[in-house]
């Protein structure tokens, strides 16, 4: 028979052994800062870009001139976004490397992969709608789109992830509601959302875990 | 008082075993290359308790092939799940009686 000492142990090690294998621990907060960097980065250059170019946010439906310099606009503001997300998804794998390498865990687990095909789906078709609005002149839907679709990403893949992740899923699902029932503050609702909450999550994440 | 290691299940006990039914509880599927790096195990070793365990029905084993190499994957059934659960139950309550020990650790 076994002595209660050798009982706590063996449950100190089931619970250690489902955790490592259900998660992915590498998740680096720091890779969390630098992604809300990138957007309030880029944030900043679209600000700049629309507000140099003027287009007003209301009337333009039947304006084809200024709706002409929308879409004059909708590449650059494209390049930006795309240029953000490239950053943070790199500065992400390579920071959890390092992170996995350094503490001897395997980076490309089983809960990776379902990390990588829950995350795929919301934003895959997240990002089909959003394009669809968008061929149809609906640019106010980009900013709340890409907010609810992100939470619900996050949210998809917060089983095998730190319970920050959740969180912050949930912030930006009720960021983004918000946000569409307040046509016009797009930039500063998407700013926040992907800057401020990403810099938040990702200190709290930083300070818990990563040190 | 009730003996609380009534309740425990004598093929539970060794703490592979238990570790084994906590991956396959806590994910889908598992394959056996990975429940070994996992586990820090040898094939011999975690074979002969995957089979104890498939023997009292507690997994349900898939084999199938990838790119032409044997790939078995292993899931806990309904039956495994109830007994493990019933076993961290026993053992939590074995471990309840000795909050002094816990402490100390704390």
């Amino acid at each position: 028979m076994k002595s209660q000492q050798e009982i706590h142990d063996d449950l100190t090690s089931i619970r250690t052994i489902m955790e490592k294998s259900s998660k992915f621990i590498s998740l680096s907060g720091l890779s969390g800062i630098l992604a809300g960097v990138y957007a309030l980065l880029g944030a900043a250059a679209a600000l700049y870009l629309t507000t140099t170019m003027a287009i007003p946010t209301d009337g333009y439906k039947n304006d084809y001139h200024v709706i002409g310099k929308a879409v004059d606009l909708l590449w650059p503001l494209f390049l930006i976004a795309a240029l953000v997300l490239a950053a943070s998804l790199i500065t992400g794998f390579v920071l959890s490397g390092r992170k996995a390498k350094k503490h001897g865990t395997a980076f490309w687990t089983p809960a990776t992969y379902r990390i990588i095909i829950n995350l795929s789906i919301p934003l895959v078709t997240g990002g089909i709608v959003i394009i669809t609005q968008l061929f149809y002149g609906n640019y106010e839907f980009v900013a709340p789109g890409c907010l609810l679709f992100y939470g619900l990403a996050l949210l998809a893949a917060s089983p095998n992830l730190y319970e920050e992740v959740r969180y912050l899923g949930y912030s930006e699902i009720i960021l983004g509601v918000i946000c569409g029932l307040l046509p016009g503050y797009g930039l500063f609702f998407w700013a926040t959302g992907f800057g401020i909450f990403h810099i938040f999550y990702g200190a709290l994440m930083f300070r818990k875990y990563d040190r | 008082m009730k003996n609380p290691f009534e309740n425990f299940d004598k093929v539970l006990e060794h703490r592979m075993r238990l570790q084994i039914m906590g991956v396959l509880a806590a994910n889908e599927s598992f394959d056996f290359n990975t429940l070994k790096e996992l586990l820090q195990t040898t094939d011999g070793n975690l074979a002969t308790h995957i089979k104890a365990l498939e023997r009292e029905k507690y997994i349900i084993v898939q084999k199938s092939f990838v790119d032409r190499k044997p790939n078995t994957r292993y899931k806990i059934s309904e039956r495994g799940r109830s007994a493990f659960k019933k076993h961290l139950d026993a053992m939590e309550e074995i471990v309840k009686t000795m909050p002094t020990k816990l402490e100390q650790k704390k």
